[in-house]
């Protein structure tokens, strides 16, 4: 079973009801829950968007994109009907937030597809998991059940005239159905290629119907943020990023965990403190901020803040809140050539430029790291980068350049010392496994 | 389902795909999961199975294969009863997880997709599962082990060697959440 861990700079909102049992739903009511969905049946659509953009809530996803803004783009009349769905293929690298969530506290996110659902006027939410957290699906249904039978879903929740659904699915393996307008087509039943945009999901989503689409955090945030008022919740964090975020401290660091912290954390304070600093003593060489597809940070750069717009200021990106910590007795070639393997492995092919670029990354990458690299390959790999760059449906392409510009630019020299037959000064897996 | 189709799947799968069809508001989104489902019982997507799911949607096999070869968990061929799937990507990386990989590489004298002779044992090296910060981590079917060190690679093996000779109660070998095999408790 997964660890959770604690430190006293901690502020559990999200969190908060995380190892209580709260998967229970008698003990979910016994903490306060459902109460904000009530709330909101009672105040209505208009009240609930103005509290959400006044919370300065953001996408917990990656984007980052403010949450009431999002659903205030959806039409209030609809000839379709209008949906809600809950983004829970976690599947980024360095991210396993959203499996804490679902394991402790489901009633949350089942509250928060219902909030989303009055805010919009829709009559049914979808729940989607990835494929491999099977047992966290059993959680999440047993929640959606318990929540029927107690009437807090189904024709008249908490015996009002208004209706609301909740349906849980299950993927079945693929990082891309992580990407909104991919996730609709998985949902469909289709190939999880990405649609164009726009029209974007607020208005032509799941079925053709207007559709929210939020990540599985940021809807378990949501009762949260009704429960403590917008403007407390929007206290905690920085300007314009409102409230905690569930940081996913992975790597190198003595005490990995998941620990919620207000946005704006300092990151060298996040890792040598609340992660209790890096593993046997050794020397930091690398950040990697916000999981795998963000741009890699220097040591010298990371005494910055931890929200969406102090770590774009930093040349990269908070993205997932995944923090993969590295220290200097690893070899960044051969992280990055892990990290290209895995999006060449998800990249679908519906776009040439991520199809061809991810695979020809790759290939650069494990020739250099084999020891066959030539001067002209550390060049040539930034120029592949360089242009996948926005030349995509979805932001894959993106994802998978976007780091190897980081590491080639910043870790040039180690790239050199890897060239013409050198052994890999770190050299440990020579031969990966293609997969 | 005429009758040749009643015996491929067992009554309880053939009732929870029955359902899973009604659940959606469009028949077609329960495609993906009824693939999964299927898999989990009869242990890979055989030309029975897709042509029993693509009735049962009201599509063609052609359609039901052009979505099935998209999603990396289905498969057309079986694996082991007990499929080792180990993470390997950055944050396990880090910690350790191509060690893991090897460790049972040598135990299983597998690599990447292999089956062990007697069938019991399949080896994958996979992306992310989602248990970064508990890293190294696998998972056996649907279950996940994590913290691993190489040294409990042999005994995690023998777990379910053990389990594979017993009557099966539904337990964890080791005594973890409960997952009864290529089945779901909550059909």
């Amino acid at each position: 079973m997964p660890r959770l861990v604690s430190h006293p700079d901690e502020v559990k909102i999200v969190s908060r009801r995380f190892g209580l049992g709260a998967d229970h739903i008698d003990r979910y009511v016994e903490l306060g829950g459902y109460e904000s969905a009530k709330k909101c049946l009672a105040q209505g659509p208009d009240w609930i968007i103005n509290e959400m953009k006044a919370s300065n809530l953001r996408g917990r996803g990656g984007a980052g994109f403010p949450a009431g803004l999002k659903w205030s783009f959806v039409p209030k009349q609809s000839a379709k009907p209008k949906y809600v769905l809950v983004n829970g293929d976690e599947s980024e690298p360095g991210t396993c937030k959203d499996h804490l969530i679902f394991l402790h506290d489901p009633h949350a996110v089942i509250e928060g597809t219902i909030i989303a659902g009055l805010a919009i006027g829709a009559k049914l939410g979808f729940i989607y998991l990835r494929g491999e957290y099977r047992y966290l699906l059993k959680i999440m249904e047993k929640a959606v059940a318990d929540a029927y039978i107690k009437g807090f879903l189904g024709k008249n929740i908490f015996g009002s005239e208004t209706e609301f659904q909740v349906i849980t699915h299950s993927g079945a393996g693929a990082y891309e159905v992580g990407e909104e307008s991919a996730l609709m087509e998985s949902l469909e039943g289709k190939r999880g290629v990405p649609r164009i945009r726009p029209p974007f999901p607020a208005v032509v989503g799941v079925y053709g119907g207007p559709t929210i689409i939020n990540n599985a955090e940021t809807i378990a945030t949501v009762p949260h943020v009704i429960e403590m008022g917008a403007a407390a919740y929007a206290e905690v964090g920085s300007p314009r990023n409102g409230g905690t975020r569930l940081f996913c401290i992975s790597g190198h660091v003595e005490r990995p965990g998941v620990y919620e912290l207000p946005m704006g954390y300092n990151l060298k304070k996040m890792i040598y403190d609340v992660a209790g600093g890096i593993r046997g003593g050794r020397g930091l060489k690398a950040v990697v901020p916000g999981g795998s597809s963000t741009p890699v940070l220097l040591p010298g750069e990371i005494d910055i803040g931890m929200d969406f717009d102090q770590v774009g200021k930093a040349g990269s990106m908070l993205g997932s809140g995944g923090v993969v910590v590295i220290d200097d007795q690893t070899c960044i070639v051969e992280f990055a050539l892990r990290t290209i393997s895995f999006y060449q492995h998800e990249s679908c092919g519906w776009c040439i430029p991520c199809r061809e670029g991810t695979d020809w990354l790759k290939k650069s990458l494990m020739r250099f790291h084999a020891g066959f690299g030539e001067a002209k390959d550390i060049d040539n790999i930034q120029y592949l980068a360089e242009n996948m760059l926005g030349r995509t449906f979805c932001p894959l392409g993106d994802a998978a350049a976007m780091p190897m510009l980081g590491f080639v630019k910043k870790f040039r020299k180690e790239f050199e010392e890897h060239l013409n037959g050198k052994a890999c000064p770190f050299a440990k897996h020579m031969e990966m496994a293609v997969i | 389902m005429n009758d040749e189709t009643m015996t491929l799947f067992s009554p309880r799968l053939a009732a929870r795909l029955d359902a899973l069809v009604e659940k959606y508001p469009v028949r077609r989104s329960a495609l993906v999961p009824m693939l999964l489902y299927a898999q989990d019982e009869i242990g890979y997507l055989s030309d029975a199975v897709i042509s029993e799911v693509a009735q049962r949607i009201g599509i063609t096999e052609l359609e039901v294969r052009n979505v099935a070869t998209y999603y990396s968990m289905l498969r057309f061929k079986p694996a082991g009863k007990y499929n080792v799937q180990v993470c390997t990507n950055i944050s396990c990386m880090l910690r350790g997880g191509f060690e893991i990989y090897d460790r049972f590489q040598e135990e299983l004298g597998i690599g990447h997709k292999g089956v062990t002779g007697d069938g019991l044992f399949s080896l994958e090296e996979v992306e992310c599962i989602g248990a970064c910060c508990w890293a190294p981590a696998i998972q056996v079917n649907y279950e996940f082990y994590d913290d691993l060190t190489p040294e409990l690679v042999p005994g995690i093996l023998d777990a379910y060697r053990l389990k594979a000779r017993a009557p099966s109660d539904g337990s964890s070998p080791l005594g973890r959440k409960a997952e009864p095999e290529g089945t779901d408790a909550h059909a």
